[in-house]
């Protein structure tokens, strides 16, 4: 199995921040692949599937990630996981306004 | 003052179990975590579930995000590791994840997040729930001795603490004349009630010190710390060593004055320590803790025998009786859930409760004047606030005691009938009752709250219920004044009797019975032997001139140093 690694830089555009649901389908998300997914920050890396890991960044809105991933479908994982944040996690308050439009 | 192992009993009465686990255990208890884990997932499971039925998916999402956090990749190893290598028990391993996470969330600047804080405590609950759902009866239980750490404790559940296993216990909510305190003293345990909040700075199994002179709580202390109260306590045995030689001596003062000192007890077996201190008799017996052990009200045949134990033991000494003085606090009941009992204090309590239920103070006293005929009972009416209730409860006893004639029953027909002295307007007819009771003796606790209108258990007020103001010493000072000019003896029982601050001040008002706590009672002994009554009549005179409770207490620590420097004053 390839060992491909993948990056990419992602913001927090949803008002309420990285908090328990965006974190939840984040997780959840990841898990749908074999890629390992991490968050790499200047001091620590948070595996993206431990949904208390990721609360614990704190992450407001307009922060700046650096998201890994490491795994035969890295490429793929990560572009799964940058739409959740450009969509600023669908179904909680931001879809209520992507409906809108 | 104690040093011991913690014991944390949480917020709901959960015991947070010791630290550790021996290493052959470790696989079970990994085990049993896993199966708390999973309990718990079903259980959120299933809100998730209902949730989602009733309000729409977006709703139940906030229990998917629980359910992930209870799963959660991180938090299982962590646990894992704790327990396997580190040999962790579960509970105290959830605890101390939990907290950590927690405490992290509410560091956060973001709001939304922080908030996940309270998730983090909902599950940590649920688990210690599962964790220790069969074992909340442990306290009572105890196989090793402990230091008790609670949030609060009832007085029934202090009155069931093991004294041979507890060595202590701090709680961080109530005053010191409140009623846990008065147990505690009773079962001879150290204690500090009502410190203010410590306990999530604690998980149970380590190390902490009780200092009850200070009214202190060390938490983790160094090496040197432990030494310094490791010698101190050496001091206060010796010290304990020297006042039991005192055993078989009288209360007499320098100048010849005999002082009954008798003992306060709440539990029959607490008779043995009266006969060792060498008490002059059983001068306030608490009744009331027979109601709180058990479950359904105590049959007549139950009171009898913890009674007639009491007075058998004591021989030809007295042994007052005091009738059942419940209020809703001691109780343990709820006095919110009744609307009319908001002000326990002012409410339907102690002779008041009595006179209201008939038939349970018919079985009291009914006991009471049965063990009479095995020694010298006394009965003694609390909380008497009228002359009325007064002669209610004689009334009561009066029809009794034909009911035992016309059965043939024994008892004492001339038993001897008091009334505590703890309403100040009590004291206020203290000529009037002093003709219609064979003694009186004076509650302080009690008398201190209603002269001071000052609940003793609310810690935002504790600190205005002095024993020294100078209007209780006046209260005092007009009870015995009334009761020698009827002739009837006047003692004093209440926390006031047992604090050697106050001994010679007492006897300078002219008190020459006191009951104490048998622990109390060499201590209170040495004092009267080290004094005459003419210092102690300065005193008195000096103290009821002043105006304020400060200046009183420094006159009384002066006089104390100067006259027995080595008792330690707390």
């Amino acid at each position: 199995m390839s060992q491909s690694v993948a990056r990419r830089t992602v913001t927090v555009t949803n008002e309420q921040g990285l908090h328990a649901r965006p974190a939840y389908l984040l997780a959840s998300m990841a898990k749908e692949f074999d890629a390992k997914i991490e968050v790499v920050t200047d001091n620590e890396r948070v595996d993206v599937t431990s949904i208390l890991s990721t609360l614990t960044l704190g992450a407001e809105k307009g922060t700046e990630l650096q998201l890994e991933a490491i795994g035969p479908d890295a490429v793929a994982a990560l572009k799964a996981l940058a739409e959740l944040f450009e969509q600023g996690f669908p179904g909680g308050e931001k879809a209520q306004t992507t409906e809108q439009n | 003052m104690a040093i011991g192992e913690a014991l944390v009993i949480d917020n709901e009465g959960f015991r947070i179990p010791r630290r550790f686990v021996s290493r052959d255990v470790v696989e079970t208890e990994l085990e049993r975590l896993q199966t708390a884990i999973q309990s718990v997932g079903n259980e959120i499971g299933r809100n998730r579930d209902a949730i989602s039925e009733q309000l729409g998916e977006q709703y139940g999402a906030i229990f998917a995000a629980h359910l992930q956090m209870l799963h959660d990749p991180n938090l299982q190893q962590e646990l894992e590791s704790l327990v396997r290598e580190r040999q962790c028990s579960p509970e105290y391993a959830v605890s101390r994840v939990m907290q950590r996470y927690a405490k992290v969330f509410e560091s956060l600047d973001s709001g939304h997040i922080a908030e996940r804080a309270h998730d983090i405590r909902d599950i940590e609950k649920n688990l210690l729930r599962h964790l220790l759902g069969q074992r909340r009866e442990e306290l009572s239980n105890l196989t090793s001795p402990v230091i008790v750490l609670a949030h609060n404790l009832t007085p029934s559940e202090t009155a069931n603490l093991d004294p041979e296993f507890v060595q202590g216990f701090v709680t961080e909510i109530g005053g010191l004349g409140g009623h846990t305190a008065i147990v505690a003293e009773a079962l001879a345990i150290p204690a500090i009630v009502g410190v203010g909040q410590f306990l999530s700075d604690v998980s149970g199994g380590e190390k902490v010190i009780i200092d009850g002179d200070l009214g202190r709580l060390i938490l983790q202390p160094d090496e040197k710390t432990l030494n310094g109260y490791h010698q101190e306590a050496e001091q206060h045995r010796s010290f304990a060593e020297q006042l039991e030689e005192l055993q078989e001596l009288p209360a007499e003062t320098l100048d010849g004055e005999q002082i009954s000192l008798t003992a306060n007890i709440e539990f029959p077996y607490e008779v043995n320590a009266c006969i060792s201190s060498g008490a002059d008799g059983i001068g306030l017996y608490r009744t009331e803790f027979l109601y709180l052990g058990a479950d359904s009200e105590p049959s007549e045949g139950i009171h009898f025998e913890a009674y007639s134990r009491v007075v058998q033991a004591m021989g030809e000494l007295p042994v007052v009786f005091r009738t059942l003085d419940l209020g809703a606090d001691k109780m343990g009941r709820d006095p919110h859930e009744d609307e009319d009992e908001r002000n326990p204090f002012l409410g339907l309590r102690s002779i008041r409760l009595s006179l209201r239920n008939l038939p349970l103070f018919r079985t009291q006293l009914r006991a009471i004047l049965r063990a009479s005929a095995l020694g010298n009972a006394r009965v003694m009416f609390p909380l008497i606030a009228t002359l009325p209730e007064l002669r209610q409860a004689k009334m009561v006893l009066a029809e009794l005691m034909e009911d035992l004639e016309e059965e043939g029953v024994p008892f004492d027909r001339s038993i001897q009938k008091g009334i505590m002295i703890e309403v100040p307007s009590a004291v206020m007819m203290i000529d009037r009752f002093a003709k219609e009771v064979d003694f009186v003796s004076i509650g302080t606790n009690d008398l201190i709250q209603y002269a001071l209108a000052v609940d003793r258990s609310n810690k935002n007020v504790a600190e205005l219920y002095r024993a020294s103001d100078p209007s209780v010493l006046h209260l005092i000072d007009m009870t015995v004044q009334g009761a020698k000019r009827a002739a009837v003896p006047v003692s004093l029982c209440g926390q006031m009797s047992s604090n050697p601050k106050y001994t010679m001040l007492l006897l300078g008002l002219g008190l020459r019975g006191l009951s104490v706590p048998p622990m109390a009672l060499p201590e209170i002994k040495k004092i009267c032997r080290s004094v005459s009554i003419e210092q102690c009549q300065e005193i008195a005179e000096r103290a009821l001139e002043m105006d304020n409770a400060r200046d009183v207490d420094s006159l009384l620590r002066e006089e104390l140093k100067k006259h027995a420097p080595e008792i330690i004053q707390c």
